[in-house]
């Protein structure tokens, strides 16, 4: 075998990040915050340091994020978008500290991190995504080295032992799962399974974003391991900045002769990877779907098994992977099993990286320990819920997972106690809900999802999600019935045992667990046509109280002049003409509008 | 502009018909039945399966399409942050509800699924380009400017 100093300049990469350097995060969140102008700024003010482009930290709260480091001191800058860069550019030229946007000196420092333990996300935000010398400096590509002097079984029985389990959503041995295609001879293949499409989790686009070699070396692991010469990465079109950065990564590595023949000198490990898009369904995350997508066909599920490692693409065994999982592979091997074993509970190993959102304070992507408690991560990561909102639920797993009540929150996070609560780890999403969200209406919004989302080769999907959606919009437009909820029940555990995959068998969870936990705002919805958390519009009424000082401007923006009074009295609403649009109540400036939940 | 015999002459295999698919998209802005009979004849794929496929994915548009895309994210996070007040905006400046397009043919609006920049929700996205963390305001001065309103 030959040394990866002959492919790759680690001590380019290293000398780049030992020195003065100042960085941007330009990952999508980073994008949408304006990054982008401030990288530009940055890079034309000749600051006479490097200047580099790095993935998201996960504080996305923070956005754009710029970290300055001089004289080995780190400097963390929040919120510098592009009118702020000037004051940046003061800080480094006088080598003082800009007060006005500084957050901390280091990661560590930063509550958000505190109990956050980023073995996988090692170099997300620090490194340089594209630059292959930069993530060889940081150890990248150790994993690789360390997987070839072994033999393909020993790699596996690595991964057996580490006791890692899929981060797709299933939790299955990642080993176990390799080790199917253990003995059969011929072509393999290996696919990455990138189509992350549960709304409310973007890891693994973080993960590609920022620091896709890491993946692309868990994928060559893996294919060495199972014997594969070709492989594919799966992604989701709606993440084009993800796509971009892998098709760069992956001939980046094919210039450097890290994929191809031969690779690293050891004889017969050949391999080839490709991107495949895929063109917007929802149902291409399940595997045998996905399968079918790559090879161009419509993208149905097809019952199981046989399974992918007896016959995946083009009937050759196939092994299918979750982005997390490959790039947890690399750290496995990076760091070894002493290290990683000690990380996590017994069952389940290492750390999950997780998307917290929704109303909480500080939203972004954390990677934590398997048993941390979700109130930790609710509160002591995410700081809690926004001012003058008290805390209700956390939602965890997209559409397919369900939710956990604020009195739960000290339940671990690990597969098990999740699903014995009625939701599920699922890819790691967790949306925080408050008071003001009603849970009828996020049942609701799950089942239009998946209603949407369903392929139609099933019927109990196809024809049960529609109804189930109708009876739920029943309840949050007002016209719902107490039988109604009943209905719902016994029709959700129906499509739940009868479903063809995963995406019908758990497209009722978001009901049965939201019934579970809050039957009670069923029951409101239903009898007392009442919505609590003031979502529902036909629930609710628009009043103006005696803060009312008669300025008439509310009369003036309500667009169909549902408001009428005179000047300098009470005015009033007309609840008939009313559509509960709440631009009064937002344009008030005697806070003299409120939204009442009875009828 | 790329003629539909130069994108085709690049896909050899069945299985890149999505590819394909979605490269003639990209050229011309929907799929055009002139376009997916030339694909059968020159690939020896059926209408039927290139049809079929066209009409699975959502991606794929048998209409044209404005010259711009604004998707306006549906997922949870942009859910629980009220993403419907956003729909409201684009009804209201443009005219525009789910897959539909400008009169001029400038705009199509798309309801997307999540597009994964749920920590800055509620967000639309412009092209490739996310706009995050949108208030009722900030979202009529993105769309005023870029439409020129």
């Amino acid at each position: 075998m030959k040394k990866l100093s002959e492919y790759v300049d680690t001590e380019k990469g290293a000398k780049e990040l030992a020195g003065d350097r100042v960085t941007v995060g330009v990952a999508t969140c980073g994008i949408s915050a304006g990054a982008g102008e401030t990288l530009k700024a940055l890079q034309d003010a000749n600051l006479g340091v490097l200047v580099d482009p790095v993935g998201c930290s996960g504080a996305c709260y923070n956005e754009p994020i710029v970290t300055v480091k001089q004289g080995g001191v780190y400097s963390i800058y929040s919120h510098v978008t592009k009118d702020k860069a000037q004051k940046i550019v003061d800080a480094v030229k006088t080598g003082k500290i800009c007060g006005e946007l500084f957050t901390a000196h280091g990661l560590t420092e930063m509550d958000y991190y505190k109990k956050q333990q980023r073995i996988v996300m090692e170099n997300c935000g620090l490194i340089n995504p594209l630059s292959i010398e930069q993530y060889a400096a940081c150890g990248g590509f150790k994993g690789l080295l360390e997987a070839l002097l072994l033999e393909p079984k020993e790699v596996i029985d690595v991964m057996k032992d580490s006791r890692l389990r899929g981060r797709g959503g299933a939790g299955f041995s990642t080993g176990v799962k390799w080790s199917f295609v253990l003995g059969k001879t011929g072509k393999k293949y290996l696919i990455c399974n990138a189509d992350e499409g549960d709304p409310g989790a973007f890891m693994n686009r973080i993960m590609l974003e920022s620091d896709p070699f890491k993946v692309l070396e868990g994928m060559m692991i893996a294919a060495y391991a199972i014997g594969a010469d070709e492989a594919f990465i799966y992604m989701r079109l709606e993440r084009p900045l993800s796509i971009r950065m892998m098709q760069k990564a992956i001939s980046l590595l094919g210039e450097k002769h890290l994929l191809g023949e031969n690779i690293l000198g050891k004889e017969g490990y050949n391999l080839k990877i490709r991107v495949k898009k895929g063109a917007g369904a929802f149902v291409c995350g399940e595997e045998t779907a996905l399968m079918n997508s790559i090879m161009g066909q419509r993208g149905y599920p097809r019952p199981r098994p046989p399974f992918p490692a007896e016959k995946g693409l083009w009937d050759k065994p196939t092994i299918i992977n979750n982005v997390d999982t490959m790039a947890n592979v690399a750290t496995i091997m990076k760091i070894g099993l002493d290290r990683y074993k000690k990380i996590g509970t017994e069952k389940s190993r290492g750390t999950k990286t997780v998307c917290l959102t929704g109303n909480v304070k500080r939203p972004g992507v954390i990677e934590v320990p398997f048993g941390i408690s979700l109130k930790e991560i609710v509160y002591d990561i995410g700081g809690g819920t926004p001012d003058g909102t008290k805390f209700k639920a956390v939602q965890m797993g997209g559409p397919a997972g369900g939710c956990i009540p604020a009195s739960l929150m000290d339940l671990p996070l690990d597969y098990e106690p999740l699903t014995a609560a009625g939701a599920i780890m699922g890819s790691g999403g967790v949306v925080v809900m408050t008071d003001r969200d009603c849970m009828v209406d996020v049942a609701r919004y799950f089942m239009s999802f998946t209603q949407k989302e369903s392929c139609g080769k099933c019927t109990p999907c196809r024809e049960g999600t529609l109804r189930l959606l109708e009876i739920l919009e029943r309840l949050t437009d007002g016209s719902g019935k107490k039988e109604d909820i009943e209905l719902a029940r016994k029709l959700s555990i129906f499509i739940r045992d009868s479903s063809l995959c995963g995406l019908g068998q758990n497209a009722p969870n978001p009901i049965l667990s939201t019934m579970k936990y809050f039957m009670d705002e069923y029951v409101q919805h239903a009898e007392q046509k009442t919505c609590a958390a003031g979502v529902c519009k036909n629930m609710l009424t628009y009043v103006i109280t005696d803060k009312c000082v008669g300025c008439g401007n509310c009369a003036r923006i309500c667009p169909v002049a549902a408001i009428s009074g005179k000047l300098k009295t009470k005015y009033a609403i007309d609840d008939e003409k009313c559509i509960k649009c709440g631009e009064c109540m937002r344009n008030c400036a005697f806070k003299a509008i409120e939204k009442k939940s009875t009828p | 502009m790329k003629t539909i015999g130069e994108i085709i002459s690049k896909y050899r295999d069945r299985s890149d018909l999505i590819d394909l698919l979605s490269e003639v998209q990209e050229e011309y802005g929907y799929l055009s039945e002139d376009n997916m009979r030339i694909i059968e004849q020159s690939l020896d794929i059926p209408l039927v399966d290139i049809y079929g496929v066209a009409t699975f994915y959502s991606s794929f548009k048998l209409n044209p399409a404005g010259r711009h895309i604004i998707r306006v994210c549906k997922g949870t996070a942009c859910h629980v942050k009220k993403a419907d007040m956003i729909e409201g905006v684009l009804d209201d400046l443009l005219g525009l509800r789910d897959k539909q397009t400008t009169e001029d043919g400038r705009f199509t609006l798309e309801l997307v699924n999540c597009i994964g920049a749920c920590a800055k929700a509620p967000n639309i996205m412009i092209d490739d380009k996310v706009y995050g963390e949108l208030t009722k305001e900030k979202a009529e001065r993105i769309i005023k400017e870029f439409t020129g309103q």
